[in-house]
């Protein structure tokens, strides 16, 4: 059975629905396959045994811009940013340190880093909207440049050199290219308000704090505040994706669910449509891939399609994986000691020092689990109670810095890290273990053949410098075109990168409508 | 191949064939080939040159980069690798491949082997083993590197048949030019094509190299009743401008070694556009080459004959005597056969066309002082040389 | 009334290279350096009765050929003898090495891959071409981004026109390689795990980042890009050990009118209406001059020999920021006679080159996680020559001198350096060459072991950093040493940096001197007697 159809998107994540909603908002029919059984990727719910549900992956975020609100009218379909949440970094001894969009506060904090921290919090925000301009259009073309991006690049330049002022500017130049442990450093002397700031640095990627290019990627989370503050799941995302999903409908986008994409049906060179797992071919002339573009090219087109050397390269990306992801049902509502109760629907971090991520962070590098991971907590039921059964709670926890190719593989070893992450919560929260009714481990391998992220990586390729703008995901294809005509990219893989964002979906429909008035 | 670890002493291996060459060598200039010790000249270039030409020379081709690849892939393999429509390409016969890479700039050349069902050899001037494992990602092939492994000797000349036949090498006459078939020489197995690099009758013996010493044995013994000549690069390198073949990496930059950007060169700027095929399936550098076959062309390499005998080895080319320059010469002969200066130029087009009225400038020594002289070209587009029995079957050039 | 017209702080070879230029355009210069001897880090010293060590720096690898020959160091005594080979010991009993000869080279490389002695040709293209773009930048004076001058712009303008010449596809992959991890960089050429990591070691030498951290793979130019004898690539031994370099400069610079005094510690740099009217020494004397040039880094120049009232506040912060990140240690040893190692072949020419005890990444990587917890590295990766095999000056003969250069050594190990510390640190990289040389410890005779504590106390190298800060490209090019303050000038008038801090950086190569007096003789309206760059175009 062959049907026609103009725009086929592959994968219903919310890149893919952005996506494929900016396209039907323009005019063309478009049809959205999803793999799974409900839509929203590594950003969906997901349940666990005896009615309790959990965020998928993220469970944590900012909200979306407004100009995708606007663009989307996803307001009007449900969309509200949640609840703000502060970020907490946990103490063994009960002096908590608390980090909010505004301030920091806590017992044995110096006054000078509580001075310090919202100049420097205002400071980056600075830049991290200066960048946000470049994450709101695709990278530019080096050499073949429009006169139109070459008049926004300059108009960027002269916004740096006089948005900024003179001295701004050059620090943002001194501090751009940094890892964030020399940065922190140099402002702050409180181990865990540094740590509090790193966290937001290396989290998802496959880097320490001492990594050159933290920085960056700490402007590019950053720039997610520019929105809004952080809130924990149970806001942003539940209504988030009905919202896309809604907006998707209302626009026309013909959402298939369990229609696993097997390959890429290519004619003389070009995309003509997509062959799913069960056989049926649909034919298309555009085909839009919201999926790891390491899977996309190397298995959804194949090599043979490719130019070798693009071929090559592809397989070059870097981006495994290094978050594990714990899931606990709860039989009562868990207790942190030094932390009431109303602070537990706040984002609960353990990593005490930079050094003790960085040293955790180690340990991944050569396939080994460390000793003492960076955990990244939230009790998504205490914002929505219905999650679980009445006065049970669920838990999600990012377990960070866990190789995604443990050295001896994982059979075995995924029970020993579950409860090694719960031992270690239970020194901050005494009477979690008693709690315990059910878990689940997520390992980056597990993560991967639940959600088709390449090596369990959040962000499809890892957010470094080398691997951003015109490099992301790799020349060739970092402006969501690609070799392949009528193939176009829509998943973080593509620029600006990871994040609940919808900014790559939002670009590649603003490129694809591009492509179809002036190729 | 196994390699010792002091294997240093020597910085250059020899070939199975090098103590008969020594043997034979009275000019004793020997060169570097892919880190084997090779004849530029073993008597003189003009006898080895007419050799060639007139009657039978051998000369020593196992520094050539050999793969063999294999696998129920391998056909698919090689046609997204090469630009050239491989489809009439069939067991028992050779072509002509050049492959690009992603940008459509020419990586090497070289002779495709179609040695059996999903079983093939390719020969090539530079080191390809790379480049063919990036591209054989996806494809159920293998690949191997066979240039230690089999020794090979290019046998060239009108009688090359007579000669390799009276050394015992069966079933000779019944190949036409460009098969290649699995033949005895006595009780020796070879593969022999009919292939060359001379523009000449000739064939291509590939052996295991155990064999080689027996098998040139074989040949030269047959000079009570032939002449045949062991024969050095130099006088190949007259022959194949002769014959308008090109070498890549001499007469252009092959694209993985070009560091500058613009320096490599698209098979249409070789002069190689017939054997790129656009409308079949996808190949490396196949978007790239569409996009410069849509526009005029920029640039050519040109066979040219330069009025006179002046050597014009570095010379550039102008338009018009005193002209404007459009272009620079690549490789030179004086072309003993035809008594004429031939040359491949890489000439600048104009208006998608080769300039009118072209010149070169020749700087040239005599007893060590400089002169310059302007000579006129003629652009050709067939070979300088093409004798009709090279491509006879069976042949019958006689003595 | 002037003592002189400009007084260089420092007596490294940047310095006398900067104090030449000055003199040679007629300026009376004085050169002041603390020590009783001349050269910086570019030094050779006779610590041990018949041998001579090059103390700091070993190989001299950036020297620009053009300050060579407008300084005219042939004459001067200068010989830069080329370095032949690299190779890597191996923990089964093997070793890699790259030998000069391009078929032997070839030929190892096949030995240990063959598909990897086939990429090294796309390799060696792509390196080249990286050289080619950032050789062009070494003696140009790079622009100020916070400018709006003519020059800054017209300096810009080149720039964009050097990088013109690169394809959009290139220039992206300019991009990669400049902010890429080396390991990750080489791993999209070779798979052999010997071969990628002896590639990977001089993208780590001199640095306080492991070989799986972006940025690293520039480094490798900044090893790769010398050139002796026109090689982009080659490395040489400098006759006499490094010292020579500094004694041909001295001499180069003493023939121009110029005059050192060295035992001369300068205390403060000193400033009168916002303009440099000349220094004051330890001994408390005042040389007066209107143009003062500072070799020291930038963090010493701006924070101790500095009064504070005289730098900006968000100069100073800057200055204090700047990252230096010492990581190396270096050992000079005397040895009986010439060291065997049995893995080699006899009469194998590998021993000539560097050699390489590290023959995986994951141990460079671990090399490196020990510096970061401060620890000198328990399995070190040591670049180890030998080069009183080919130059009869440095040892009696029949004895020979072997330098070390350590990679990684803490700046501060916990609790501070002790000279029982020391040792130890010696102690674990005479361990480490002696598992592949089993008389070697026997032949030692005399070592001299330097930590970042010794190299900051006897050179003024702060942190013991080798390139007077980090080579990373957070601080590269308009960024080097702070963004602002690129262009050699201080925050007051007539003070100028000239050290391996500004740009281009470090290394024994003598273009942060050359430039920077290039500025000064432009601030005075003087000829410019500095060389331009020697094209290869």
């Amino acid at each position: 059975m062959t049907d026609r159809t103009v725009a086929i998107v592959i994968g219903a994540g919310h890149n893919g629905l952005v996506c494929a909603t900016s396209l039907a908002r323009a005019g063309m029919q478009v049809l959205c396959v999803e793999a799974g059984d409900v839509a929203g990727g590594m950003a969906a719910q997901h349940e666990l045994a005896g009615g309790y549900r959990v965020p998928a992956l993220a469970h944590v975020a900012y909200p979306v811009s407004a100009a995708l609100r606007r663009e989307l009218g996803l307001d009007k379909y449900g969309y509200a940013p949640g609840p703000s949440a502060d970020t907490i970094m946990l103490d063994e001894q009960g002096r908590h340190l608390v980090l909010g969009s505004s301030g920091v506060s806590g017992p044995g904090l110096a006054a000078s880093d509580e001075t310090a921290y919202p100049a420097f919090r205002q400071q980056y925000l600075r830049y991290a909207r200066i960048l946000g301009k470049l994450f709101d259009n695709k990278p530019p073309a080096l050499r073949s440049m429009p006169f139109t991006e070459k008049a926004a690049l300059a108009g960027l330049g002269l916004k740096l050199r006089f948005g900024l002022g003179r001295t701004a500017m050059y620090e943002f130049l001194r501090v751009a290219g940094m890892n964030i442990f020399d940065v922190l450093n140099d402002v702050f002397t409180d181990d865990r308000l540094k740590a509090g700031i790193a966290l937001d640095a290396v989290m998802g990627s496959a880097m320490g704090p001492r990594t050159p290019g933290t920085v960056l990627t700490w402007l590019q989370r950053l720039n997610g505040a520019l929105n809004g503050p952080l809130s924990v799941q149970s806001g942003t995302q539940e209504t988030l994706l009905p919202a896309l999903v809604q907006a998707a409908e209302g626009a026309g986008v013909e959402l298939r669910l369990n229609a696993r994409v097997e390959r890429i049906l290519i004619e003389n060179g070009c995309a003509a449509g997509v062959v799913l797992q069960d056989g049926q071919t649909i034919a298309a002339g555009l085909v839009v891939s919201g999926v790891d573009p390491r899977e996309t090219f190397s298995r959804l087109v194949g090599a043979r399609h490719l130019d070798a050397m693009f071929a090559h390269r592809v397989t070059q990306i870097r981006g495994k994986g290094v978050v594990a992801k714990l899931h606990l049902a709860l039989s009562g509502q868990p207790g942190f000691s030094g932390l009431s109760d109303s602070q537990l629907g706040n984002r609960l971090v353990v990593a005490p020092s930079m050094r003790y991520m960085e040293r955790a962070f180690n340990s991944s590098k050569y396939g080994e689990c460390p000793e003492q991971p960076v955990l990244e907590i939230t009790v998504p039921s205490w914002h929505n109670p219905s999650l679980a059964p009445a006065n049970h709670h669920v838990m999600s926890v990012n377990v960070a810095c866990i190789p995604c190719d443990l050295e001896g593989g994982w059979a075995g070893q995924r029970e020993a890290l579950a409860r090694r992450v719960i031992s270690l919560l239970g020194r901050y929260a005494p009477n979690l273990e008693s709690l315990i009714v059910d878990h689940e481990l997520l390992t980056p391998q597990d993560i991967e053949q639940r959600y088709g992220a390449v090596h369990g990586h959040w962000h499809h390729g890892e957010l470094s410098m080398h691997q951003s703008f015109m490099l992301r995901p790799l020349h060739g294809a970092s402006r969501y075109d690609t070799p392949v005509a009528g193939l176009f990219l829509c998943s973080a893989g593509c620029h600006p990168g990871g994040g609940l964002t919808g900014l790559p979906g939002r670009n590649a429909a603003r490129r694809i409508i591009e492509r179809r008035t002036a190729p | 191949m196994k390699i010792d670890p002091d294997h240093f002493r020597h910085a250059l291996s020899r070939t199975p064939f090098h103590d008969r060459l020594a043997a034979l060598s009275l000019a004793e200039e020997w060169m570097a080939w892919n880190t084997y010790k090779v004849a530029r000249v073993i008597d003189s270039v003009p006898s080895e040159y007419f050799a060639a030409r007139s009657a039978c020379a051998v000369m020593d081709l196992t520094p050539m980069e050999k793969y063999r690849v294999r696998g129920t892939g391998a056909r698919q393999f090689l046609d997204r690798l090469v630009t050239r429509d491989l489809s009439k390409l069939r067991a028992g016969r050779v072509t002509y491949v050049i492959w690009c890479n992603d940008d459509g700039k020419i990586l090497d050349d070289g002779t495709l082997f179609q040695l059996g069902e999903d079983d093939y050899r390719l020969c090539s001037q530079h080191h390809q083993l790379d480049w063919l494992l990036i591209s054989a990602a996806d494809f159920d092939v293998q690949i191997d590197v066979e240039t230690h492994d089999v020794a090979a000797l290019a046998v060239q000349g009108p009688t090359s048949c007579k000669v390799l036949a009276a050394a015992g090498v069966e079933d000779l006459p019944r190949l036409k030019p460009f098969d290649v078939a699995a033949l005895r020489c006595g009780d020796m197995p070879l593969t022999v094509s009919r292939t060359g690099y001379t523009g000449d009758l000739g064939y291509e013996l590939w052996m295991d190299p155990q064999h080689a010493m027996a098998v040139w044995d074989a040949i030269f013994a047959v000079r009570g009743s032939y002449d045949v000549r062991p024969m050095g690069l130099s006088a190949l390198e007259m022959l194949r401008i002769e014959a308008g073949f090109i070498m890549p990496g001499f007469d252009f930059n092959t694209a993985e070694a070009t560091i500058r950007d613009g320096y490599d060169r698209s098979p249409y700027e070789a002069g190689l556009g017939w054997v790129v095929a656009l409308d079949k399936g996808h190949f490396t550098g196949q978007s790239a080459l569409r996009a410069e076959h849509a526009q005029p062309p920029k640039r050519q390499l040109t066979k040219i004959v330069i009025e006179g005998n002046k050597p014009a080895g570095q010379a550039f080319v102008y338009t018009g005597k005193n002209g404007k320059l459009c272009g620079e010469v690549k490789c030179t002969t004086w072309s003993p056969i035809l008594k004429a200066n031939l040359a491949l130029a890489d000439i600048e087009f104009r208006n998608g066309r080769l300039p009118p009225d072209l010149w070169v400038r020749i700087d040239y020594q005599r007893e060590l002082k400089w002169h310059t002289t302007w000579a006129r070209c003629q652009a050709r587009s067939k070979p300088f040389y093409q004798p009709e029995h090279r491509s006879a079957t069976p042949p019958e050039h006689g003595l | 009334m002037q003592d002189y017209d400009a007084v260089i702080i420092g007596a490294g070879h940047n310095g006398l290279t900067n104090a030449a230029f000055l003199a040679r355009a007629g300026l009376r210069v004085l050169v002041v350096e603390k020590n009783d001897y001349i050269g910086g880090a570019t030094v050779s010293r006779e610590l041990h009765p018949g041998w001579k060590y090059s103390n700091c720096s070993y190989v001299c690898s950036l020297f620009r050929p053009e300050i060579y020959n407008a300084l005219d160091l042939g004459r001067h005594g200068l010989q830069v003898i080329p370095l032949v080979s690299s190779m890597t010991f191996k923990q089964d009993g093997d070793f890699f090495g790259s030998y000069q000869n391009p078929h032997i080279r070839r030929r190892e490389l096949m030995r240990h891959s063959p598909r990897d002695a086939d990429a090294a040709v796309r390799f060696d293209t792509d390196v080249m071409r990286w050289c080619r773009l950032i050789r062009s930048m070494l003696l140009r004076t790079p622009p100020d981004p916070g400018s709006f001058r003519p020059r800054d712009a017209l300096e810009f303008a080149y720039l964009l026109k050097k990088f013109h010449e690169l394809s959009e596809k290139q220039l992206c992959e300019f991009i990669r390689f400049f902010t890429m991890p080396i390991a990750e960089y080489l791993e999209n050429y070779f798979g052999n795990e010997t071969i990628l990591a002896h590639y990977s070691g001089g993208s780590i030498i001199g640095t306080g980042l492991g070989v799986y951290s972006p940025g690293t793979a520039y480094v490798l130019l900044h090893h790769a890009m010398g050139e002796v004898d026109g090689n982009i690539g080659a490395w040489g031994f400098a006759r006499g050990g490094m010292g020579s370099v500094s004694r041909a400069l001295a001499s180069s610079f003493r023939a121009a009118g110029g005059e050192v005094r060295t035992g001369a510690e300068v205390m403060r740099i000193r400033v009168s209406g916002n303009r440099a009217t000349g220094v004051e020494l330890a001994s408390g004397e005042i040389i007066r001059a209107g143009i003062v040039v500072s070799n020291l880094d930038a963090r010493r120049t701006f924070t101790r020999i500095m009064d504070e009232q005289d730098v900006p506040p968000h100069l100073l912060r800057a200055a204090t920021q700047f990252k230096i990140r010492g990581s190396s240690g270096k050992l000079n040893i005397a040895l009986d006679s010439m060291p065997s190692f049995p893995a080699l072949p006899d009469g194998s020419p590998l021993t000539l080159g560097h050699m390489h005890f590290t023959d995986t990444l994951t141990r460079l990587e671990r090399a490196y996680d020990d510096w970061k917890e401060d620890r000198w590295s328990a399995d070190p990766y040591c670049d180890t020559l030998i080069p009183s095999q080919y130059d009869p000056t440095l040892a009696p003969p029949g004895k020979h001198m072997m330098t070390v250069f350590v990679q990684y050594c803490p700046v501060e190990p916990e609790g501070g350096w002790t000279d029982e510390k020391r040792d130890r640190f010696g102690q674990t990289v005479i361990n480490q060459i002696g598992e592949y040389s089993p008389d070697f410890r026997d032949l030692v005779r005399h070592v001299e072991i330097r930590t970042p504590r010794e190299l900051e106390n006897e050179v003024g190298l702060t942190e013991g950093n080798i390139f007077q800060g980090e080579l990373t490209f957070d601080q590269l090019l308009f960024n080097r040493p702070f963004p602002g303050y690129a262009q050699y000038r201080g925050p007051v008038r007539g003070m100028y940096l000239c050290g391996s801090s500004t740009h281009p950086g470090g290394g024994v190569m003598g273009a942060p001197g050359a430039n920077a007096a290039r500025e000064i003789l432009r601030d005075l309206h003087k000829p410019d007697t500095t060389p331009a760059e020697f094209s290869d175009d």
